[in-house]
Parts: C-alpha cells; structure tokens; sequence
C-alpha cells in the first residue's frame, strides 16, 4: 500500500487536466466568436461590433433582470423554506416521511417538473379543471396569463420546487457533520424553543456546509433554459432564453451575438453570485447580537408553521405536477374540464415501450461511467486535500465550478470543435467525459464539504492505532463518509440522466439516451409521450436516490453510529 | 437585425418556396462543371449509379431529422428496414429537436478542419437553414438531379422543387415532401371558421382568447406574418422583390395596423405567445384555443387520431390560398458516407417510399413527385380513399400561394420584435 499516497496526490492534477483542457476549449468557443472571430463563418477579424448589436438589443436590460431576480429569489426562497422546515421539524417524525418523500421528488428532470407545473397551474391545467365547471364557471379555460407572467413568478415557482428537495437533500447529508443533533439538544435543554434552537445553534454551523450547493442553485436558476422555455415569460425572455434562440438562429451570422451575450450571461451570473455574497455578509454582521442575544423564542410558532405551510406547498405541489404526468400518461382525449381522463388508456405507454429498452441502457451506462469517474476523481482530490493538510488553490475550485456557471448552449459549441480536433470519436467515451465536466462539479460540491469537516480526531486515534494513511482511508474516512458519499453519487447520477446538449454533441446524435429521445418528442408538442418519457427519466434518478438512503442502512448495520454520529 | 429563432421543428418545414426561378439551366450548368473535381474529390462519379450503390453497400448512414413527431419517426425506421433489405444500408435516424443542432456540428467540424469525415451523412432540412449551410460552403453537390429518381419529380414542369424559401437550390439538396399552411378549428366551437385575413379579426373580436400564432421568429409564427401581409397589402408585387427595392414601411403599414388592432383579442391578449407550432396545437388540445394553424397538412388528422386535438377538429385552407413549400434532404461537405447518403436520397424519392409518405394512415406528407412521370400501377398507390372528417378535402391545397423574398421575412420578423418583443 505504499503507492496510496502518490497515486492520490495525482489525482487532483488528472482532475484538473480532464476538466481545464474542456473548459478552456468551451470558453475559448465562446470568446472568440464573441469578439468576431470563427473563420468557418467568415470571421476572420477581432471586432467589438457584435458586442454593440447585442447591447442595442430591445429588451436586453429586462433579459437581464429577469434572469438575475430569478437567480436570486428562487435560491432565497428555497432556502428559507429548507431552513424553516428543519427547525421546525428537525428531530420529528415529518422529516423522516420527508426525507423518504424527497428521493423520487428530487429525481424528477427540470423539464418534466416543469410540464408537470405548467399543466398543474395553466388557465387549463389541473387547478383549474378541478375547480370547473362548478364553482368557477368556466366552460372553457379562463384566459388569465400565467405561467409566462412578465414577472417570472411562474419561473420562480418552477425554479423552487426542484430546488427545495435538492437544498433539503444537502442539508440532510450536512446535518451530522456539523453536530446538528448535539447543538439542538444543548440549545432546547438552556430552553431555546426549536426553531430559535435550531436558527441559532445549528443554522450558523449549517450554512458553511451548504454554501455550495446554494451557490450552485443560484448559477443554475439564473442561467436555467429549459425550465424558463416552459414556464418563463416570453416577451422578453430571461436572457439565458434569448441565448439559445440566437445560436439555432438559422442566420447564423446570429452566433456571433449569441457568444457575446453568451458571456454576458457569465457576467449575470457571476453578478447573482457576488449579490448574494454580500448579502452572506451582510446577514453575517447584522445578526451577530440577535445569535447571542440570549433571547430564548422569537416568533417561534410563526416561523414553524411558516415552515410547515411552505413546505407542503412545496411537496403538493411538485406531487401534483408528477400526479398530473402520470394522468397523462395514461390519457386518451382529455378535454376541459374534465379533472380525470376517462378512459384511461395505455396507447402512449404502448408506443413508447418498445423503443425504450436501448435509452434505458445507454442512459444507465453513461449515468454510471460518468459518477463513478467523478465520485473517483473528488474523493481523490479531497483525499489529496487532506493529505496535504492545504485546501485546493482557488483557481483550481474555479476551474472545477465554471462548467455550472456558463451557459452551456455557448460552452458547448467549443468542446464539439475541440472533440474535432482531439480525434475522439462521436461515441459513448465522448460523452462520458462530457457528461462528467457537469457530473464532477456536483458530485465535488455535494461531497466537499462533509469531506473537510470529517472530525480529524477519528483519524488520529485510528493513525495511534498503528494503521497506515491507506488503511485510515479505506477502514475509518470511507465508512464514515458513506451517507454523503453515497448523496453525491445519486446528484452526480440524476445530473447525467438530465444531460440533453451534451449527449446529441459529443455522440452527434448516435447514442439515445432517455433525455435526448424525451427532448426530441417534446419538440412535438404530444404531452402524452412528454409524459411517459418523463416519468421514465424519473425512474432511474430515483432508483439511484432511494439506493442511496438504503444502502448505508444495509452496509451499516453494524455500526449504526456512522449514521447517526 | 435582432432576430430569434425558436426551438421548433425549423429543420423541417422552415421556409418557403416561391417560383422565381430560372434555375433550372444554372443548375444543369453548375451540375456538368462539378462532375469532375466531385468525382477526384470523393472518388464518386454521380453519373455512375452503380458504382454509387456499390459504394453504399454496408455503409451506415447517419440522418439527422427533427425527431418530434413519431408517425415521422415510423416512417423513417420504415425507410431504415426497406434499404437494409434492398442496399444493405444501415440507416440511423439521429433524433433532433432542432436542425439548427446538426448545423452546429458541421459547423464545428468544418472549424477544427474535419473536411472528410463528418458525422453527419445526411440532413431533413429546408429554408433558412438551407440557405445558411449553402452560403457558407457547408453543403455537398451539386447531387439532386444525378439521382436517378430525380426525373420522375419533372423539375421543369414544377419548378418548386428546384427552389428553397426563394434560393435556387442548385442541386444541394434533393426534394422530399411538400408542406402548405393549413388552418384547423374546432367544430363544435365554431360554426363558420374565418376565410380570411380580414374576417379573421372580426372572428377574434367576437372570440377574445381563442386564436394566436407563435412567437415570431418561430417559422410558423413568421409564416403567419407573411400570410397576413401578401392578404393586406394592396399590392404584392414589391414582395418578390428584396426588400431593399421597397418602401419597407409604407407597404407593411397595413400589416402593423392589423396585428395592433388584432392583439387584445389574442390568447392572453397578445402578452404572450406559444414558442411554436406544437405548442399551439397543445393549447388546441388543452380547449384555450379554437382555431390555429399548421405547416403540416395531414397533422390536425393524426393529432385526432392520436387524441391530441378533439374528435371535432376540421381543417381548411383559407378562400384566397395559403403559402406553401417544399422540404429536402442534404447532405453536408464532409459526410462521412456520401454514397450511402445518396443512394438513401434516391431511394426517398421513388415511387413507392412517396406513396407510403403520402399514406394518410402512414405519415400524410404529399409527394414531390408528378404523377404523369409514373406508370398507372404507381399511380393508383398514391390515391387516398380513406376518409377521414379531420383530414383536408383533396383539392384545397392547390390554392398555394408562393412564398415573398426572405429579405422581407428578415425584415418583418425585425420589425415584430421591436414592435412585440419587449412588452
């Protein structure tokens, strides 16, 4: 086992030449178009020109808005309601009915959480249809503009429910390296009521662990296309929108533009970021007297139900928008305002199933490869980390973090032409290390900081013990690391069964995958089909969350305090 | 120029034919000086078609077709056995959502100097996109008219397939099927659909709500631009003609006091607009709309069939004619299986893949071929006996109107955004 700590230590080097390589060819497709130059289109000189058509753009300053508040206003509310709901419910039975809840809820795709909300609040869609024709009145669908309201509230909404179970999921998976438990009872028992316990004892240890993935939901929301295509106003679009529409614009002088605002779209997310930054700050100084106040309740049953209220708003209503994929799934003609299709009918299930055996497998491969060699690369990093008792250098974690922040309909375009130029061919090995520039930031950020904050202590008096660095790692840091090891992987997996772009690119169309096949029917527009493919790409995340939960259960059986420590 | 394009199906019945067209000579032309350097080039000699079959044998062909529609994709597995079986061709269909996807990646390859081995071997395409490829040297041709198959579409006498949203196609790309703007409605909703432009708005004063188009530039919401203009202007001449002949304002001036006279009658009163022709056909099946359009002639019929609209759908032309086009297939500079390609193209348009096409039961989509270039045993193959209320009646879609200059599309679709865009 001598060889262990070499081969660790090279492990962040692979990681960062697997990802910069990738990353400085995505960034350098962007960049060059947005500054005139892509001699296969005839730009052939540096120019500033694009950058002034797509400022001269009508609407760009609302395009922006849109996509910062949406950025913004779903990551603080998701948090607020995650944070409210476990010092509400934290040690009761509700978050274990939650906890088991949230694996199929998080697995659901954005795009079919979407649809689901779409149908669920349309002026036609299942609200309404169960309020119709008594009491509402309507005989036909009322016309009031919503989702697609000018204020994105219908994109936040969308952008909340998925974002919820995720910040939930981290947050569990945090829960016990920060000593939740032992904080809350040491707070209840000087007789701080729960929720104040749970926002003053635990919340300020809480957050640090879950900073990432926060910042991970606010990149995602502000640059997010496919949920704000559904559920998104459209006049003008969020800016991530308009992105996309330029670069399959058919002038394709049009791309041009679409790099430069591509960037911007960097620039906007960059912006949500530092907004929200400062605002950690500023929570920071503000509350410093209210944490040690002293004060033992503090609107304590406001805030619980708050919390409560939220989250079953949550809950209900990403299971009505799965309740209504699955009705349609099994509809035949379902006219308004019938609330239930009668009769139920298999004919798109039927349709579908024969061609979905291929999908099935090539999106599990895939799915695997992909984790299983980011889970390889960020346990190594962080093992590596530890090793040399040094965190990793801030521009390596940036290089790691960019593929979530720029748009990938402008990254991608790049990594297609550098895939060219490497000689890899169109194939399953193209996408797997495509599908891993996306899987590995999630996997590395779900995963991070529960790594660094393992007590040392268990290694040290594992290392008085006699054991080697090998031994430590395989015998005390892995087992106790399971829970969030196992989390990430499940993320790390439901990422890859998400991924659309970079499966057609780097396969060229050659491989179908759940997603590419449910992307491409939904281009046309039968819900029926969108609906089965949907639930289908549902199937596999969440077989792949519920293995998550159950395997640490199983494995450690024996040594339940790795559980629960 | 801000113009956006959706992700709708713009590969497949983007843009457009018109019949401008003294193309038919330049094409031969271009066609006789190519032959040479194509034949050095890819060691393919396109008037030798046995040697292209043998060529093809075993090869496998990579098409990239919108794949949102799954009697299309039937169609295509159809088209997939029948080479297997006949050329011992592999035929995958590469699923898109939008062409523009497959013209990224030719794009790309060309960039990072991938000249012969490109993984694309052949595209469904027409329009814009078309015209974008031909204009950056992204195409390989010319080809059409060495397939065999070609004369049976009898180019001279309908000169609409040698012509692409107004472009000569030259011979970069080979015909496939036709697409005409077809209006559908809701019978039990609507008794007397309108025939008209005019009478259209006068429909949606009395029914607020019930109608929109998509949003501009989504190539069915753009058609429905240019419909409404070539029935409002009082002349249409200058239309044929590029834009910049023209006084842009003063002839589309009647088309803006339309659309802002017709918008709060519209579906969330113009506030919003559904990003594409499915979409609308969606809001149809969801009973917001009562009437909408589509580029697909045959669609309100199987979208019945397939319970996506109501059993009451009916479908019509409008009184003075509706814009029509032709759709292709071509195939990229640096297709990797060209022979495979081109034999696949050919197989497309003979006799019996068209008349499966056009099959109402199959896919419904109209041949491009002229049934006086067939025999009496392929003819009777094309005849639609079904009948089915959904359907159009056979003879309205002779009332096809040719497509304006794309300089105007270009120009209208600008002009929407700013006028619509940012509300």
């Amino acid at each position: 086992m001598r060889l262990f700590s070499p081969t660790i230590r090279t492990i962040p080097w692979l990681a960062m030449a697997l990802l910069s390589l990738p990353v400085a060819g995505g960034l350098a497709g962007v960049l060059a178009p947005a500054l005139g130059w892509l001699p296969a289109l005839g730009g052939n000189e540096l120019t500033l020109e694009h950058w002034r058509t797509l400022v001269a753009t009508p609407g760009l300053a609302d395009m922006v808005r849109l996509s910062l508040s949406a950025g913004l206003a779903s990551a603080l509310i998701s948090l607020a309601i995650v944070m409210l709901f476990l010092g509400a419910f934290a040690e009761t039975r509700a978050l274990a009915l939650v906890r088991r809840l949230l694996s199929p809820l998080l697995a659901v795709p954005h795009a079919a959480a979407a649809i689901g909300i779409a149908f669920l609040l349309a002026p036609s869609g299942l609200a309404s249809r169960l309020l119709s024709p008594w009491p509402s009145g309507w005989d036909t669908p009322p016309d009031y503009l919503f989702p697609g309201d000018p204020w994105g509230l219908g994109l936040i909404i969308g952008l909340v429910i998925k974002e919820v179970p995720f910040l939930l999921l981290m947050s569990l998976a945090a829960l016990p390296q920060c000593q939740a438990q032992a904080r809350l009872r040491l707070a209840r028992s000087l007789g701080y009521a729960p929720v104040t316990a749970f926002a003053k004892a635990v919340l300020p240890g809480l957050y640090p662990l879950i900073r990432l993935p926060i910042y991970a939901v606010i990149a995602f929301a502000s640059a997010n296309v496919e949920v704000a295509m559904i559920l998104g106003p459209t006049t003008p679009p969020p800016l991530a929108v308009a992105v996309v529409r330029w670069i399959n614009d058919p002038d394709l002088s049009m791309r041009f533009v679409a790099s430069a605002a591509a960037l911007l779209q960097l620039g906007v997310t960059l912006a949500a970021l530092g907004l929200w930054w400062l605002g950690e700050r500023l929570v920071a100084s503000l509350s410093r007297t209210a944490l040690t106040g002293g004060r033992r309740e503090a609107g304590d049953r406001l805030w619980a139900g708050a919390g409560g209220l939220a989250t079953l708003l949550a809950v209900l209503l990403l299971g009505g928008s799965l309740m209504g994929l699955v009705l349609w799934s099994l509809a035949a003609w379902w006219p308004f305002p019938a609330a239930l299709p009668s009769p139920l009918s298999y004919h798109a299930w039927q349709g579908a199933l024969p061609g979905l055996k291929e999908p099935l497998t090539q999106t599990a491969l895939i799915g695997l490869a992909a984790t299983g060699l980011s889970l390889l690369l960020t346990v190594g990093a962080l093992e590596a980390e530890h090793l040399r008792h040094r965190g990793m250098a801030a521009w390596a974690e940036l290089v790691l973090y960019l593929p979530l922040v720029v748009p990938p309909v402008a990254f991608l375009f790049g990594l297609v032409q550098l895939q060219v130029q490497a000689g890899l061919a169109p194939g399953a090995l193209a996408v797997i290390l495509a599908h891993s520039l996306f899987v590995l930031p999630y996997v590395f950020l779900s995963l991070a900081e529960s790594y660094r904050r393992l007590d040392p202590r268990w290694a040290q008096v594992a290392a008085s013990l006699g054991h080697s660095q090998a031994s430590l790692f395989w015998r005390v840091r892995l087992p106790l690391l399971t829970v969030p090891i196992l989390t990430a992987a499940a993320v790390g997996f439901s990422v890859s069964v998400g991924q659309y772009l970079p499966t057609l690119l780097m396969s060229a169309g050659r491989l179908s995958t759940l997603t590419t096949e449910a992307v491409s029917l939904a281009s046309g527009g039968d819900r029926r089909l969108t609906a089965v493919y949907a639930l289908m790409q549902l199937l596999l995340p969440a077989l792949g969350f519920a293995l998550a939960l159950a395997l640490p259960r199983l494995l450690m059986r024996h040594r339940s305090g790795v559980l629960n420590p | 120029m801000h113009r956006t394009a959706l992700l709708a199906r713009q590969g497949a019945f983007t843009r457009s034919c018109g019949r401008s067209l003294a193309s038919a000579a330049l094409c031969a032309a271009a066609l006789a000086t190519a032959l040479p350097s194509l034949a050095q080039d890819d060691a393919l000699a396109l008037d030798d078609w046995a040697a292209i079959e043998q060529a093809a044998q075993g090869q496998t062909v990579y098409w990239n077709a919108w794949g949102g529609d799954s009697r299309t994709n039937d169609y295509l597995s159809w088209v997939a056995d029948e080479l297997e079986a006949r050329h011992d061709i592999e035929l995958v269909h590469v699923k898109l959502s939008d062409t523009s996807t497959a013209v990224s990646r030719v794009i790309a390859e060309k960039a990072a100097g991938n000249l012969d081995e490109g993984a694309i071997d052949l595209i469904w395409i027409n329009g814009e996109n078309f015209a974008a490829m031909k204009d950056n040297d992204l195409l390989f041709g010319p080809f059409a008219e060495a397939l065999p198959n070609y004369a049976l579409t009898r180019a001279d006498a309908n000169p609409e397939v040698r012509v692409d949203f107004t472009v000569p196609t030259e011979g970069y790309e080979a015909p496939w099927g036709k697409a005409q703007l077809t209006f559908y409605y809701d019978s039990a909703r609507v008794e007397t659909p309108p025939g008209s432009m005019t009478e259209l708005l006068d429909w949606a004063r009395t029914h607020p709500g019930r109608f929109t188009y998509p949003l501009v530039p989504d190539f069915t919401g753009s058609t429905f631009l240019k419909q409404a203009l070539i029935e409002l202007t009082p002349d249409t001449a200058p239309l044929y003609q590029p834009v910049e002949e023209s006084d842009f304002a003063a002839i589309t001036a009647p088309l803006w006091d339309y659309l802002d006279t017709l918008h709060p009658y519209l579906w969330r009163e113009g506030r919003n607009f559904p990003t594409s022709g499915p979409e609308m056909k969606r809001l149809m099946g969801d009973g917001e709309l009562s009437l909408a359009f589509t580029f697909i002639p045959s669609e309100p019929a199987a979208a019945v069939a397939d319970f996506q609209l109501p059993p009451t759908t009916r479908s019509y032309v409008l009184d003075g004619g509706t814009l029509g086009n032709v759709h292709f297939v071509a195939i990229p500079f640096n297709a990797s299986h060209k022979a495979g390609a081109l034999v696949t193209a050919n197989f497309l348009l003979s006799p019996e893949a068209q008349a499966h096409k056009q099959d109402p039961a199959v896919w419904g989509d109209r041949t491009v071929l002229d049934m006086s270039a067939l025999s009496n045993k392929e003819r009777v193959t094309f005849i639609d006996d079904s009948d089915n209320p959904a359907a159009l009646p056979a003879d309205a879609l002779s009332k096809t109107l040719p497509e304006p200059h794309p300089s105007w599309m270009e120009r209208l679709e600008a002009a929407w955004l700013e006028r619509y865009g940012n509300q």
